[in-house]
């Protein structure tokens, strides 16, 4: 269902076609990264830290090399060493050092699972075998891993030439906290005088992984001509490139990424884990060198998000306006700097208008795997913070939450406390959708049962975006892309082309390429591949109109001003062709047509969304089952409403799991104790009911088709509406996310006897 | 994972020789829902693998209203929750055959290899002690049967000597007005493991209002599943009311000595142990009047 302004008509978009990639996925011969084989392949495998925090004393790989069907082993120290070499990967800075020593550590282990060293072997069993032969000698540290613990002085320290950057202003003794953030606006302390309530919770939240289904695999073959190309499953192709030759120290043009088929991300696909490690094995064996992570290592040693403390106040006055906030949040960023603190920052007031403010961020350093992006990074956590007080403060003024909440909605002009002010957004379209939605309008009976809502929002960037098109013999178009496809973007960005072609989705066919074959593409991250890459094939069909209107004067021999086109058909006074016969009349009689587009956008797209959770809560075991869940959100104008629906159930899912079971659980040693899809319980189809979804269609200016990103917004308001909704099942506040049935069996029993 | 030698003797005769011989080393394959993945992830090395599915005596699943149920070690659980009269018989194992991973998991795994396996958190193993069962094993010096209740003796350990193989599981014949459940409390709805799973089997009398006798047993809240035998005893002349179930519960939590970890906090499994055998108490009466 599709609610909402809807000013424009399209052929195209706004349809439901077959997927591209659908008959490949469903018989199984779509080519995934598990899929490449090669002759002469060999397997690596990763040596790695069975300590939380130690030094490296030693490293020998003497009885390794000598072990059967060993060609080769890499240790940190085969690695060029890149001391404050700081690179621009696309979506920022960062700093190589780090990037390296987190590929294959050197001189200190920072989180169980960090990689040590790698063989590389004729089968994967003797490449196993051979790491046992490794002898590393460890000297234990101890480790840290929740972030409050880090903060402290005494806390151990993991690297000692890290300084608190305050502002631009560097403590004067190492840290574990790398940045201080701060956001201002109004002046808080008069705001808060204006409160007649407010309301401060703290709030924790455990580290959660991605989860996707396919662990990361990559093969390298570094050829003697010194030619590296690596086929990889990932986010970027080209940021893969990029951090591979910067790794390697050689130019980004000696390598080439194939990007192989991809099962799942959402956000963990885009830092290099395997492929510069495969590459340097292969540099030495002279083999293309596959490896292939295991689940377990997929936990322990990608990119997890961080977890959280937070401290967040609010005041509203009677009437119900808000009037003033104020957040302290601290995320963990995992072992090296530079987390998901500046997001979490940016949003956790993002949905409402606060005449003052005040955030307050840190990111700190601790002994768990360096964070990753996840789905809206970040904004999550800020969102369970922010969402569980705005229910509050509605519940103490008797205020409906939504009606509350449109109260407050952020809106055209409103100033979000980091500065920017908002264009036109949706918010206010998805809360009203979701007051008038009949999932809102209607009752939820029985005992232990509860309703929640949440709102939430997320940037969404555009980013450069590279397509070419050619136009078949038979009038079909070919479209290249750089955009990795994570969630069915090949469809949507066909379907782009073919509105602007005015020729039908089918007749446009998509194929990702590898970095030599199309121009550069940042990753498909941010909600931007609809947007960015969109606008991209948007000018590619542009051009191609252009051209063939060009073509279609002189091939009806009239002045090319005369030519017009509508609806995807060419017309000169009596002369009329739609596309596909106009387009092999041209190739027989000229050169192909070809249209190609780089664009940068700049700026968000800003998308907002709405959840509404039914629970029920058994008091004697603390489970939560999910009765009914409906997701509402902004998409600006859904090309394939199928898919942007997939988007929005997905998010909702992985929000539910985070709030309801998932967690990185550590013990004392700081090692993960559950590092299996055993017990670190992800949500299966039995344990969500269908997801309900209702876009809301508030059309982006800045796009030509009014498309705003949807990928990440849905995984924002989950968890705060989950613990919204457990609330008013049971009464208890749930604040200690996940609110698994221990704690909340806890909770409930603790209430019981007060 | 290191490689290993794969055979699959015919007969008991065969495997316990061969058992014998790679002493140490041999490790034995049922449907290997549980050694594939622990040798995969080097969590146990074998050099020899033991296929015992072509054993016919491992395959057996007779049920017989006077003798009781047979049930081959290394009879699927598919095909013991698919016959009807164990589901009617002993309905608290046909409860855990179900539950035990998925269907396809289910058309391979069997209970004597999940009994083999030992785990405190093993599904079916509270069953099979609830529902009094005895192991019968064969080794190099004859056989011998081993009840279920002492089967385990410590994590990922059993009582198998050296060359011993688990033949079969024997259960008692059915009792008049008598029935049994287990049920397991995980935070998910399917793919987990038990943070606490009890298994209850008990006999009314005639009228149905009374407990003659009654076998509560107990899972993942020690290093071997266990019999609550203060809680067991106790049932019996008790009335069949919800009452009895709480105060059987509160019994039943003595008998458990859990520890905390990522499944779940101590105090939080023993108060599951409360409420898992009135539940499962309950389900049981429920099944024995019909």
């Amino acid at each position: 269902m599709a609610a909402g302004s809807d000013q424009k008509k399209y052929k195209v978009i706004g349809t439901r076609p077959i997927r591209p990639d659908g008959a490949d996925k469903v018989t199984g011969r779509a080519i995934y990264g598990a899929d490449v084989q090669l002759s002469g392949l060999v397997h690596g495998k990763i040596l790695r830290s069975p300590h939380a925090h130690a030094k490296i004393k030693s490293v020998d790989v003497s009885a390794a090399l000598q072990a059967p069907g060993v060609l080769a082993v890499v240790t940190g120290a085969d690695f060029p060493e890149l001391k404050d070499k700081i690179a621009q990967l696309g979506e920022g800075a960062v700093n190589l050092a780090y990037l390296s020593g987190n590929l294959l550590a050197r001189n200190k282990v920072l989180y169980k699972g960090h990689a040590v060293a790698a063989v590389a072997a004729r089968t994967a069993n003797q490449a196993e075998e051979a790491l046992k032969k490794i002898r590393v000698e460890y000297e234990p540290l101890p480790a840290v891993t929740w972030v409050l613990d880090a903060m402290q002085d005494d806390a151990p320290l993991l690297h000692d030439d890290i300084h608190t950057d305050s502002m631009g202003n560097k403590s004067e003794k190492p840290s574990n906290i790398s940045t201080h953030l701060h956001f201002e606006t109004g002046d808080v302390g008069q705001g808060f005088k204006q409160a007649d309530v407010v309301i401060e919770r703290e709030f924790k939240t455990a580290s959660v992984h991605q989860g996707y289904i396919e662990p990361h695999v990559a093969t390298a073959l570094w050829n003697t001509d010194g030619r590296l190309k690596i086929w990889t499953s990932t986010q970027g192709s080209f940021t893969a490139r990029q951090q591979t030759a910067e790794l390697l120290q050689i130019p980004v043009s000696q390598v080439t990424v194939v990007p192989c088929e991809i099962g799942g991300g959402f956000g963990g696909k885009i830092s290099v884990y395997l492929e510069p490690v495969a590459a340097m094995l292969s540099r030495q064996c002279g083999r293309p060198v596959k490896m292939t992570m295991t689940r377990e290592a997929c936990f322990e040693a990608t990119g997890p998000t961080p977890g959280s403390y937070m401290r967040v106040k609010i005041g509203a006055t009677k009437e119900g306006k808000i009037v003033a906030g104020e957040a302290y949040l601290a995320y963990d960023a995992g072992a090296y700097p530079g987390g998901m603190i500046g997001p979490g920052c940016m949003c956790v007031f993002s949905c409402y208008e606060f005449p003052n403010a005040v955030v307050d961020g840190y990111d700190v350093m601790l002994n768990k795997p360096k964070t990753q992006a996840y789905r809206a990074p970040g904004a999550t956590h800020a969102a369970l913070a922010c969402e569980t007080i705005i229910d509050e403060l509605a519940e103490k003024l008797k205020l409906d939450p939504i009606e509350f909440r449109l109260m407050n909605a952020a809106r055209e002009g409103t100033r979000r406390v980091d500065g920017p002010v908002y264009p036109r957004v949706g918010l206010i379209e998805c809360l009203e959708a979701a007051k008038a939605s009949e999932h809102y309008q209607s009752a939820l009976k029985g005992p232990n049962r509860g309703r929640g809502v949440a709102a939430g929002f997320w940037f969404n960037i555009g980013l450069k975006s590279a397509a070419t098109a050619n136009v078949n013999a038979d009038g079909c178009v070919t479209l290249l892309e750089g955009s990795t496809d994570i969630g069915g973007s090949r469809a949507s960005i066909a379907m782009q082309l073919a509105e602007t072609l005015g020729i039908a989705a089918e007749d446009v066919h998509p194929a990702v390429v590898d970095t030599d074959s199309v121009g550069y593409t940042d990753v498909t991250g941010g909600s931007r591949v609809t947007f960015a890459t969109g606008m991209a094939v948007y000018q590619v069909g542009r051009k191609i109109r252009a051209q063939m209107m060009e073509r279609a004067a002189e091939l009806w021999e009239v002045d090319a001003a005369s030519v017009s086109e509508a609806d995807g058909v060419y017309s000169s006074g009596e002369h009329a062709l739609p596309f596909k016969a106009l387009a092999v009349k041209l190739h027989e009689i000229g050169g192909p047509i070809v249209g190609s587009a780089s664009v940068n956008p700049q700026g968000s797209s800003n998308g907002f969304g709405v959840q509404i959770a039914d629970v029920e809560v058994d008091p004697e075991t603390g489970k939560v089952s999910v009765l009914r869940y409906t997701v509402i959100q902004d998409a600006g104008q859904a090309i394939h409403p199928s898919y942007v629906e997939g988007q929005m159930q997905g998010g909702a899912v992985q929000g539910i799991g985070w709030a309801l079971n998932e967690e990185y659980f550590y013990g004392e040693d700081g090692q993960m104790k559950n590092a299996s899809f055993l017990d670190y319980r992800m949500p299966t189809a039995l344990d969500v009911p269908m997801i309900e979804t209702i876009i809301v269609e508030v059309p982006n200016p800045e796009h030509p088709f009014g498309v705003r990103g949807v990928g990440e917004t849905p995984i924002v308001p989950p968890v705060a509406a989950m613990a919204n909704a457990v609330y008013a099942a049971t009464g208890v506040r749930m604040r200690d996310i996940p609110m698994s049935p221990p704690k909340l069996w806890k909770a409930l029993a603790e209430k019981e006897s007060s | 994972m290191k490689p290993f030698d794969y055979t699959a003797p015919s007969t008991i005769a065969d495997a316990v020789s061969l058992l014998s011989q790679h002493n140490g080393e041999a490790r034995v394959l049922a449907g290997g829902t549980d050694i594939l993945v622990q040798l995969r992830e080097g969590l146990r090395e074998a050099g020899i693998v033991i296929d015992v599915k072509k054993i016919a005596e491992l395959r057996a699943l007779d049920c017989c209203s006077t003798s009781g149920l047979t049930l081959g070690a290394s009879t699927p659980c598919a095909e013991i929750y698919g016959n009807a009269d164990v589901c009617n018989a002993y309905p608290a194992l046909t409860d855990a055959a179900r539950i035990i991973g998925g269907w396809q998991i289910q058309s391979r795994a069997s209970i004597g290899g999940n009994l083999c396996n030992a785990s405190p958190a093993a599904d079916s193993i509270p069953a099979l002690i609830a529902l009094n069962a005895v192991a019968l094993v064969a080794g190099p010096s004859g056989q011998r049967e081993i009840p279920v209740a002492d089967f385990c003796t410590a994590p990922g350990r059993n009582a198998l000597a050296a060359g011993e193989l688990l033949v079969c599981l024997q259960f008692p014949a059915p009792s008049a007005n008598a029935s049994s459940a287990y049920q397991r409390f995980i935070p998910r709805n399917e793919m987990d493991i038990a943070v606490v799973g009890v298994g209850s089997w008990l006999q009314l009398d005639e009228s149905g209002q009374t407990i003659l006798s009654a076998r509560v047993a107990l899972g993942a809240v020690a290093p071997t599943p266990v019999f609550a035998a203060e809680a067991s005893d106790w049932l019996a002349g008790k009335p069949a009311t919800e009452d009895t179930y709480r105060q059987a519960g509160e019994l039943a939590r003595k008998a458990a000595s859990p520890i905390s970890d990522m499944r779940g906090t101590a105090e939080y499994r023993v108060h599951l142990v409360g409420v898992l055998t009135q539940r499962t108490l309950a389900k049981a009466v429920q099944r024995a009047a019909g």
